[in-house]
């Protein structure tokens, strides 16, 4: 099919001038959205505030969209057991799953009480719920790595809490707005989790990939450690995460650690809890600054 | 304008009687731009943990409209609709102004190049499109660029790909409705 000869400008000197000025628009909006690009790549928090908006008017359609997600899950699962007591066995094999993911936080709270109890009255408190939600959407065509929950800064949550399933970790706030919040998956590029193996004190970094895998990385480097089937939990460096959840299963050994199945994929859990930051006051103790200069005191000493 | 909104179309497409036919100005206005925007509030609903499998519809749609029907969109608007896709897409703002916007400047350009065209070119134009929207989407998209995430990018837009003509067949079908009878007079 030929174009319509109604963009033909021919003779006309206002068709022309129109023909051209669509050129010049379309050019200048191009070079609009480059400076743009440009300025939310340099302060990505910039749009925030419009962004953040825009979702709070979309949650509520995404929390619709949640409820109908997890009743086909349930029923894909139920199809995928045996016809017969299918949902039955599938429900079992949940059970069983979260069962030993149980285990192996159990095995991690041992070993960490192991070492509290040497290291002598050191006293972890564990904080209480900010609020329970649904996923509520994901950039799901985009190659980054967000989700969306239900609940925002009017509910108390605050970037950089974490959010845990009944399973293990999601993944930590990245921006709020009023009713909204947009959360960092895990297997985002971008996020690095401090983990310890479940059975011992070998401590790695939980690089996320972007095709769905966590990369292991050992911190001290050297003779590898590590075995397949090997499960990582948090280890509460950093003071984001509370110690002793659950992150990732490792499925392959490479030379300087491991890559890792997630144990908590966000596509198959229905709520979601969003958790106080761990210990910010440890963070602040350990004394990090934004910036490392000396101040003017340290300066004239 | 008026062969922009009743473009001389074959009588039976929209409605029975070829006489007395008038198209909703309303509708005729707002339907392309309505379904794009939906197109792209869709992937936020979909949950993707694993890796980015839902096709861009959002850019789809927009393509497909701009591939069947040269001209109805006016050059500018990858502006506003870019805009609007960037707040849902979990791209940073401005990725999609740029890319919708030199998407229109370059089929703009193709089209005075290769004025006739078919199935087959059409899907071979969308595909290309599609396929570099992807890839520069990801290289803008302020991730980490690793081989295992450029691998990770394959299977979607190999289904985006494959799923342009479906998407075409659709926009086809919004156009009838678009350009269907509203009222009839007397």
């Amino acid at each position: 099919m030929a174009p319509p000869s109604s963009r033909r400008s021919g003779f006309s000197k206002k068709q022309q001038y129109s023909v051209f000025t669509g050129y010049l628009l379309a050019t200048l909006g191009a070079l609009l959205g480059l400076g743009l690009l440009a300025l939310s790549l340099w302060q990505p928090s910039t749009f925030q505030p419009l962004r953040g908006g825009a979702t709070d008017i979309a949650a509520p359609v995404g929390e619709a969209s949640a409820t109908v997600r997890t009743g086909n899950a349930s029923i894909w699962e139920n199809l995928s057991g045996f016809w017969r007591a299918g949902s039955q066995n599938a429900a079992l094999r949940r059970e069983v799953e979260v069962a030993r993911i149980r285990i192996a936080e159990a095995e991690a709270v041992e070993a960490e009480n192991r070492r509290l109890k040497a290291l002598l009255g050191l006293a972890t408190e564990q904080g209480d719920t900010i609020a329970t939600t649904r996923l509520v959407g994901s950039s799901s065509s985009s190659a980054r790595r967000f989700a969306y929950i239900g609940v925002g800064s009017s509910d108390g949550v605050e970037i950089g809490m974490p959010i845990h399933s009944e399973r293990g970790v999601i993944g930590r706030v990245l921006e709020t707005s009023r009713g909204s919040s947009r959360v960092l998956l895990l297997t985002d590029t971008e996020s690095v989790l401090p983990v310890r193996r479940a059975s011992d004190q070998t401590v790695a970094f939980a690089e996320g990939r972007g095709d769905g895998l966590l990369r292991i990385r050992l911190i001290n480097l050297g003779l590898n450690p590590l075995e397949v089937g090997d499960v990582f939990v948090t280890s509460g460096a950093g003071g984001y995460y509370r110690p002793g959840v659950a992150v990732a299963v490792l499925s392959e050994i490479t030379a300087d650690g491991g890559i890792a199945q997630l144990i908590a994929e966000p596509s198959a859990t229905n709520f979601v809890v969003v958790e106080p930051i761990y210990e910010p006051a440890a963070v602040e103790a350990s004394g990090v600054r934004e910036r490392d200069e000396l101040n003017d005191e340290e300066l004239a000493n | 304008m008026i062969d922009r909104l009743g473009p001389p179309v074959q009588r039976r497409a929209y409605g029975r009687g070829g006489i007395n036919r008038v198209t909703s100005p309303w509708r005729a206005n707002s339907v392309h731009y309505i379904s794009i925007l939906i197109g792209s509030l869709l992937p936020l609903f979909a949950l993707a943990d694993v890796m980015p499998i839902m096709p861009p519809v959002g850019y789809i749609t927009f393509l497909a409209w701009r591939m069947m029907r040269p001209g109805l969109l006016p050059l500018w608007v990858g502006v506003p609709l870019g805009a609007f896709d960037d707040l849902f897409s979990g791209q940073p703002f401005g990725s999609a102004i740029l890319l919708w916007s030199v998407t229109m400047i370059v089929l703009e350009m193709i089209e005075t190049r290769f004025p006739w065209r078919g199935f087959w070119q059409d899907w071979f134009t969308a595909g290309l499109g599609i396929a570099l929207y992807i890839v520069a989407a990801m290289v803008v998209s302020g991730a980490t660029l690793t081989v295992s995430l450029a691998l990770a990018i394959v299977p979607q837009v190999v289904l985006s790909v494959l799923l342009y003509p479906l998407f075409a067949r659709a926009i086809a079908w919004l156009d009838r409705f678009r350009l269907s009878r509203s009222r009839r007079i007397g």
